[in-house]
């Protein structure tokens, strides 16, 4: 007699809020259908009160991150590039699941995306910040700094690369980030964010959200307690309202190029400075 | 009576050991048109809106001329003018040459500087020794420098080819109204762009000094256009036009928001300098002497009508009493009144709406139960004046402690730790600039680390360059003016046409 089959065991597709997985506060989820409409989990269907309890999350967690020594922030990052090499067979699955052409490719590239941005941590204030030659005596400088607390609405498509391709300059920095994640495939997000809590990315410095677009990027762009929105995945139609709505803090907004994500113009160290602050300190110079 | 004579009358009777004899400077060098026309193609001309309005001098209430009000079609044409300028001719004139246009504003303007500094002080109110040595000087350094960059552009920008946007609406306030235009037009054109300015109502008569500049270094018609008009009128039309691509704001965060959202969904280019409300932080080592002049030129330099003024004052509880006593010795010496006397410490408020509005803000300071301390120095009788105020027992929940007051009112507050001071800093919407006085530098570079604020001023304040970057954190806007900073702003890095 044959053993009987194993019956394979399937997971919970939750939220990542402040370094924990936990359901929607509301209780509710919806279907995830793969690109042939095959049910493929039940997500978490984030509420208004899970986005303010992940950007509250995201606010705690942002000045221990910022703090951190940009060396080690970048140590950090490329070890989210090495844990996903490790689960790259689950992320190509889950991108052929989405219909991606090419699963292979884009997690390749979303991978090396991360050790690209890594390496950004301790440099980009020597590229782009700099000492200013004032006509008096003062020594003065300019760097960036981590806005604080990002939005991040990541593109429909492209549910890997797409997603990287935001979060990672945002962080690179020390802002901490409220991810939308890809309302049609939000599995590979799901999966980065159990990567990411198995890093050492500190709680909180990321936080995933799972759910509804339109109903999500209202609340966001108005919560008043987030410094700014990358709005690539926000649909046209939308981006009266979240300008409008963004005026009220003067949150930054900040949208990718309109470039090929598999492209070299889809990386650069101004998605990084989109997202810092320019700070220029002064001190006189005397004996 | 000679002019001079009749000023010194207006000039109250100077007192106790600091009198002064009045030294006014001559106004004979200014020659004031009766009527001033808009700047449209490179031609002084007629608005169609028929408009005109007063610009009067506040100090003296006297008119000065009538300026031409921008009204929609005036707004079209000037876009307009400023589109056909940059597709035929500016967009694609090398950078060196566009340069050489640039370095002929700063020359003239250098030439001309004491022209603009009293014409300045007689339509903005502010003394004539800041106009003479701050607002021009730095006018002519900001077109200076950026002509430097006009032909180095690809430097600034490591792995992108940068190309200019087309037209930019740039909309200037009254506060320092020669040096905002040089901020808004030295990167706008240095990048390939062209503008088309509009000054701030009350204070037009040096952005038409400066088109008359333009005029002689013979740009071509139409890189430039200057077009006054209220803000809610003119302003909107031109910040809504569809050929204006980008559109560079300094004002109030107030107006900022509602301009903000007006161009919702455009897809237009916005850099918005606002409000500010910054807190100068005085630790118990600091060179207290030298703290009080920063104190006292951080709060009422240019009456404190500055955006980055620094209104909110923290002493360390140790040296409060010390303090307190050095700074109120120090407003007694303060020399109020005529802004062409080169004595002058403090000039008059620029209009009678922002006097209102200081007057009710202090009135609710004393109302909410803080202590207020004016010196007692005598005023002219016309024009608008506001004595050098400071408020004690002020709580963070006050008004004066929030709101910008933007003129010459200081709310003084306490702490004890680092941690303390920080905490309380940077607990405000603002966050454009922050003072930081210690003889500690560790402790300067932790501060400076700590401020939610664009510029950071250590053992100084109130200090510009045209190669230093300014702007603010969280609602006082975003976007850098100055410095290889101040030109992304201006500039399509990305080939997007954003």
């Amino acid at each position: 007699m044959s053993a009987p089959e194993r019956v394979p065991v399937k997971r919970t597709a939750k939220l990542f809020i402040g370094g924990e997985f936990p359901r929607s506060e509301s209780g509710r989820a919806y279907e995830v259908l793969s690109h042939d409409g095959r049910l493929l989990a039940w997500a978490a269907r984030a509420s208004r009160k899970d986005l303010r309890d992940a950007v509250r999350a995201a606010r705690d967690a942002q000045p221990g991150w910022a703090g951190r020594t940009p060396y080690n922030r970048g140590q950090i990052l490329y070890r989210v590039a090495e844990l996903m090499e490790g689960r790259r067979a689950q992320f190509e699955a889950e991108l052929a699941d989405a219909g991606a052409p090419d699963p292979r490719r884009g997690v390749d590239a979303a991978i090396d995306r991360w050790v690209w941005y890594a390496g950004w941590c301790d440099k980009v204030h020597q590229v782009l910040g700099g000492t200013n030659p004032v006509a008096a005596p003062y020594f003065n400088f300019t760097i960036p700094e981590p806005t604080g607390v990002v939005g991040i609405v990541a593109p429909p498509d492209q549910a890997l690369l797409g997603l990287v391709s935001r979060l990672a300059p945002a962080i690179v920095s020390g802002n901490t980030a409220v991810v939308i994640a890809s309302e049609p495939s939000p599995l590979p997000a799901v999966s980065l964010a159990e990567v990411l809590a198995t890093s050492d990315v500190p709680g909180g410095v990321v936080n995933v959200l799972t759910g509804f677009t339109r109903e999500l990027v209202p609340w966001l762009a108005g919560h008043m307690d987030v410094n700014a929105v990358d709005v690539t995945g926000v649909p046209d139609d939308l981006m009266p309202e979240v300008e409008a709505l963004a005026a009220e803090n003067m949150k930054r907004l900040h949208r990718a190029p309109d470039v090929d994500p598999f492209s070299p113009q889809a990386q650069s160290p101004y998605e990084i400075t989109a997202l810092c602050e320019m700070k220029t300190v002064w001190h006189p110079i005397g004996a | 009576m000679s002019e001079i004579e009749r000023r010194e009358d207006r000039t109250p009777g100077r007192r106790g050991p600091w009198a002064y004899s009045s030294a006014p400077e001559g106004r004979e060098i200014v020659r004031l048109q009766d009527r001033y026309d808009l700047f449209v193609g490179g031609r002084f001309i007629e608005p169609k809106s028929g408009r005109y309005f007063e610009t009067i001098n506040p100090a003296t209430e006297e008119t000065l001329a009538q300026v031409a009000e921008a009204g929609e079609e005036d707004v079209d044409l000037a876009v307009r003018a400023a589109r056909e300028a940059w597709e035929e001719r500016w967009r694609d004139l090398p950078g060196k040459e566009r340069a050489k246009y640039l370095y002929r504003i700063a020359r003239a303007l250098q030439e001309r500087s004491r022209e603009f500094a009293v014409l300045e002080t007689m339509n903005n109110g502010k003394p004539i020794k800041e106009s003479r040595d701050v607002d021009v000087p730095l006018a002519a350094a900001h077109f200076f420098y950026y002509a430097g960059w006009a032909d180095k552009i690809e430097y600034a920008f490591p792995g992108r080819t940068p190309r200019p946007l087309g037209v930019a609406a740039q909309i200037t306030p009254w506060n320092f109204p020669l040096l905002m235009c040089a901020w808004k037009l030295a990167p706008a054109l240095a990048t390939g762009n062209t503008a088309v300015l509009k000054p701030a109502s009350t204070t037009p008569l040096t952005a038409f000094l400066l088109a008359e500049v333009i005029e002689q270094a013979e740009l071509p018609p139409g890189v430039v256009n200057v077009i006054p008009g209220p803000g809610g009128r003119t302003g909107e039309w031109l910040a809504r036009h569809p050929d204006v691509a980008k559109i560079a704001f300094t004002g109030s965060t107030e107006i900022g928001k509602i301009l903000r959202r007006s161009v919702a969904g455009t897809g237009k280019r916005l850099t918005l300098e606002l409000g500010g409300k910054a807190a100068n932080i005085v630790f118990e080592d600091a060179p207290l002497d030298q703290a009080i002049e920063g104190i006292v030129n951080g709060i009422f330099f240019n009456q404190g009508e500055v955006c980055c003024a620094g209104s909110r004052l923290f002493v360390q509880e140790s040296v409060f009493e010390v303090v307190l006593d050095k700074l109120k010795a120090r407003l007694d010496t303060l020399r109020v009144g005529d802004p062409l006397d080169k004595n002058t410490d403090v000039g008059a408020i620029n209009s009678r709406d922002q006097l209102e509005k200081i007057t009710e803000l202090v009135q609710s300071g004393i109302e909410e139960g803080a202590e207020i301390y004016q010196p007692d120095c005598p005023l002219p009788e016309r024009g608008f004046w506001f004595r050098p105020t400071l408020f004690t027992n002020v709580s963070q929940s006050h008004r004066i402690a929030r709101e910008e007051i933007f003129g010459p009112v200081l709310s003084i507050l306490t702490f004890r730790t680092p941690e303390e001071a920080v905490e309380k800093a940077n607990n405000t919407p603002y966050g454009l600039s922050a003072g930081i006085w210690t003889e500690k530098g560790s402790r300067i570079l932790w501060m400076a680390e700590r401020m939610k604020a664009g510029v950071v001023w250590a053992n100084t304040f109130n200090r510009f360059d045209p190669s230093s970057p300014f702007g603010g954190y969280k609602e006082s806007g975003f976007g850098r003016e100055g410095g290889r900073h101040g030109l992304e702003p201006y500039l399509d890095l990305d080939g997007s046409g954003r």
